[in-house]
């Protein structure tokens, strides 16, 4: 008797995800919709944002992210797979134990530190360094988002390429190919599918990052015009919503717009999961094939 | 393979060999090195301000002066508030898809969506708590919105690392619990879910000290500027310290850098130690561990 | 006496990977006395014994057909409460599994997911199974300890102690001594010996000496069917069956 009522709750807590997840979506919607019938469909698409005189176009913002993302990615892949490779393939037991509780303690690092640091420390010395008029730049948080991903491309990397089985690399050697050659040429492809998913993961990290990219990006939203609006202030979705939704009044156009990015954003993440969700478990099922 | 005899292929093999091993040594340097060189320079510099004094004073003169004592017990608060509604439910909810669930569709589609709980920005969990929690419920800018909010982003974390330590221990167990005339929920109570134990908590420090850290979710839904007092009830709205650090660091003009370096200072600590406790039960654990 | 009437009617069982594990099984187990299961590796002897008891609740879907009466009753059927059977028919596995629990707790888990709150009556049942398993003697004094600490021959023995504690009617044992020496195997052996005047046992051993040595009846299972069953004493000498002969004298299996 006891036991049913246990199991029933379980389970009940077992589904209560789909009802988040679906909660979620729906509050999003519900204040997120109403933007489209408030702002005509040309005007939410178009480049200027500037919420006083009621322009609400979209674009710079999504621009702003794409920009961030796209480079902090691009520092960020050659970190995280080179290190994931080392921690997996190269490293001694002793330096892997060093290593793993560091790159834990860096996903640790909360992102308003992190901005804090791009604050004092990063964004003066890039300014210097650079001879820019101002160190918050896009630049600047792609820097900093990509410390903020080396962690979870690290992590499953490691993952995937621990799964790839030893008689591969055995065989390998075997055949008289070295070490290196090894890692690039077999245990990398192999691990190939996780890979993916590794940098997927970042992505999503990276495009949903806030507080550090608010911080230290210098909030202007414009459009990408080549690579110097690399150099200049820019400002993504999520900075957006979090230092304009404190001063809105609820119901409002804006209010409505800034829920509207927010659904943009969850349709993002949601297809970015569940497409490098695949890719892993494709990575599975290549592992056991070559089990069975 | 019939070039690999000569002797100069051989050499060149060995020079791409040294190569790549010297640039994956670098590479791995270079991801430390900021890890490191960020956890000195903030222990550097904010160390001088962290006295007794400034943990457990209130804030003076605009925030300028005095201490942060509202903002370590607001993250306290929120971190509490957000156990007590993720804990329950997500190792339930791991149980439930390690030792329950069929191979079914409903299952698929349980997973999908933690995978994309787990993926959902930490902002557009602010946006959702705002419209449900803040405004729908009518629960206000409270500790009590920012802690479900905070608790349902770290749902998937708890619900994966329950399951995976539910998974790894053995099966035989379930199978000689069984044959001793327990029912299923007995073996999972008694050997199954004490074993699991050090994974399960391992996974909800670490969630718990994401939570702790993070500030989109709280920002429109339970964090406050400023606040003369210390929360009396969870509808009142908190400082917290990530919020607070922003505040100081981006919103205020002329803040002294001594007491902004000392408020990163203490929730660095403060993540450290979850981080630090967090390793400790699980290689305790995995020493002590019977199979 | 405590008589256990085990009778297994038209059995077949098929696992949901199309396996068909036992076929048209039709045996009567003897009560206190030591029933031999024999035959080749999945002939079907461990799928029978996990029947008996339910165990196979826990393995993948399968089909079942037929009956499996105990004291009368057909345990097959969805009403059984399988706890309740299970305390019944105690099960001794082929590699000693003990739980990650202390030697005591080992040996008390059953009676207290049973139910039984005593403290005293606990350590003292405790301390009768121990006795009963031959195993007091070289544990009293490190009850505390964890089960694994014992060798594997004081495991098995504890994991029979575990099941001796709630005074089952049968034991069924799958290979009980497959991971053990010569020597301690004789031992379990013999403790089997002893309890059987008051348990019937049902035992699947790893190999055709042991069937031979301790068989009071025996069954021989190739493939899913039950060939031949008949007391050990004739059935080891003079098997009617061609199959039986030729796995008796080591022409195949």
């Amino acid at each position: 008797m006891k036991d049913k009522l246990i199991t029933r709750i379980i389970q009940i807590a077992g589904f209560s995800s789909i009802l988040i997840v679906l909660l979620i979506f729906l509050f999003l919607l519900r204040e997120g919709l109403p933007a489209l019938s408030e702002v005509s469909f040309s005007d939410l698409f178009a480049t200027r944002w500037y919420p006083i005189e009621d322009l609400f176009g979209i674009l710079p913002l999504f621009s702003g992210s794409l920009l961030v993302t796209f480079f902090s990615i691009l520092i960020a892949i050659p970190f995280g797979v080179g290190t994931a490779i080392y921690i997996a393939e190269v490293a001694p037991r002793r330096v892997k134990e060093i290593l793993k509780p560091m790159i834990e303690l860096l996903a640790g690092i909360p992102s308003v530190v992190l901005g804090f640091i791009g604050i004092v420390f990063l964004s003066p010395a890039l300014r210097e360094w650079l001879n820019l008029p101002t160190g918050l730049t896009a630049f600047t948080g792609a820097l900093l988002l990509a410390l903020i991903s080396i962690p979870t491309i690290v992590s499953v990397g490691e993952d995937a390429l621990n799964a790839v089985p030893q008689s591969y690399r055995e065989a390998s050697y075997a055949l008289g190919i070295t070490r290196w050659q090894t890692i690039w040429r077999v245990t990398l492809p192999a691990a190939r599918s996780g890979m993916i998913t590794a940098v997927m993961l970042g992505i999503s990290r990276t495009l949903g990052e806030t507080m550090a990219v608010m911080m230290v990006t210098g909030n202007a939203p414009t459009m990408f015009k080549g690579i110097v609006s690399l150099f200049k202030p820019t400002r993504t979705m999520t900075a957006t919503i979090a230092s304009e939704m404190g001063e809105v009044a609820s119901g409002s156009t804006h209010y409505h717009v800034l829920f509207f990015i927010g659904i943009v954003l969850f349709l993002f993440s949601l297809i970015i999961n569940i497409v490098s969700n695949h890719f892993s478990e494709k990575n599975r099922k290549d592992k056991e094939q070559v089990v069975s | 393979m019939n070039t690999a005899n000569k002797p100069g292929a051989i050499t060149t093999r060995k020079v791409k060999d040294s190569f790549g091993y010297t640039l994956i040594h670098i590479i791995s340097f270079f991801t430390i090195l900021p890890i490191i060189g960020i956890v000195l320079y903030i222990i550097y510099n904010g160390a001088p301000t962290l006295t007794w004094d400034f943990l457990t004073s209130m804030p003076a003169n605009g925030m300028k002066a005095g201490g942060i004592l509202p903002a370590i017990v607001g993250t306290l608060y929120l971190t509490i508030g957000t156990a007590i509604f993720s804990v329950p439910l997500g190792v339930a909810a791991g149980i439930y898809l390690a030792e329950y669930a069929p191979h079914n569709n409903w299952t698929r589609i349980i997973r999908i969506a933690i995978i994309s709980l787990a993926g959902i920005p930490s902002v557009v969990y602010g946006l959702f708590g705002l419209g449900m929690f803040v405004l729908f419920l009518k629960l206000g800018n409270s500790i009590l919105s920012a802690s479900l909010t905070l608790a349902i982003m770290t749902l998937p974390t708890i619900i994966s690392t329950t399951e995976e330590a539910m998974r790894v221990v053995p099966e035989r167990f379930r199978v000689v619990c069984g044959s001793l005339g327990a029912t299923k929920w007995q073996g999972i109570r008694r050997i199954i879910l004490p074993e699991a134990m050090p994974g399960i908590l391992t996974g909800v420090i670490l969630g718990l000290e994401r939570a702790a850290g993070e500030t989109a979710p709280i920002l429109f839904t339970g964090a406050t500027f400023f606040l003369p007092h210390l929360p009396t009830s969870p509808l009142d709205a908190t400082m917290a310290l990530p919020y607070h650090i922003f505040v100081i660091s981006t919103q205020v003009p002329g803040m002294p850098l001594q007491i902004q370096f000392g408020s990163v200072l203490v929730l660095l600590i403060f993540v450290l130690i979850m981080n630090i406790w967090a390793t400790t039960i699980r290689n305790r654990a995995r020493r002590r561990r019977q199979w | 006496m405590n008589e256990a009437k085990i009778a297994i009617r038209n059995y077949c069982l098929r696992y949901s990977d199309g396996v068909q594990a036992l076929k048209n099984v039709d045996l009567d187990i003897h009560p206190n006395a030591i029933n031999v299961l024999f035959g080749p590796a999945g002939g079907g002897k461990s799928s029978l014994l996990r029947s008996i008891n339910r165990l196979i609740d826990m393995a993948d879907a399968e089909e079942t057909s037929g009956e499996i009466l105990f004291n009368g009753k057909n345990i097959l059927d969805k009403e059984t409460d399988v706890s309740w059977l299970r305390r019944k028919i105690g099960m001794v596995f082929s590699r000693p599994i003990p739980l990650p629990k202390s030697i005591f707790e080992n040996v008390a888990f059953g009676l207290e997911v049973a139910g039984e709150k005593d403290k005293d009556a606990i350590r003292a049942t405790v301390e009768r199974a121990l006795r009963q398993a031959y195993l007091w003697e070289e544990v009293y004094d490190r009850l505390d300890d964890p089960g694994n600490s014992l060798s594997g021959g004081q495991q098995q023995r504890l994991c029979l102690a575990r099941i001796l504690a709630f005074e089952p009617q049968v034991i069924m044992l799958d290979e009980p001594t497959s991971a053990l020496d010569p020597v301690i195997t004789a031992r379990i052996e013999s403790l089997l010996q002893e309890i059987k005047k008051d348990i019937t046992i049902i035992i699947a051993p790893h190999n055709m000496s042991q069937s031979a040595r301790i068989a009071d009846y025996a069954s021989f299972f190739l493939q899913g069917e039950l060939v031949e069953f008949g007391e050990g004493s004739k059935l080891f000498v003079n098997p009617q069956d061609q199959r039986t002969q030729d796995y008796v004298e080591g022409r195949f299996g």
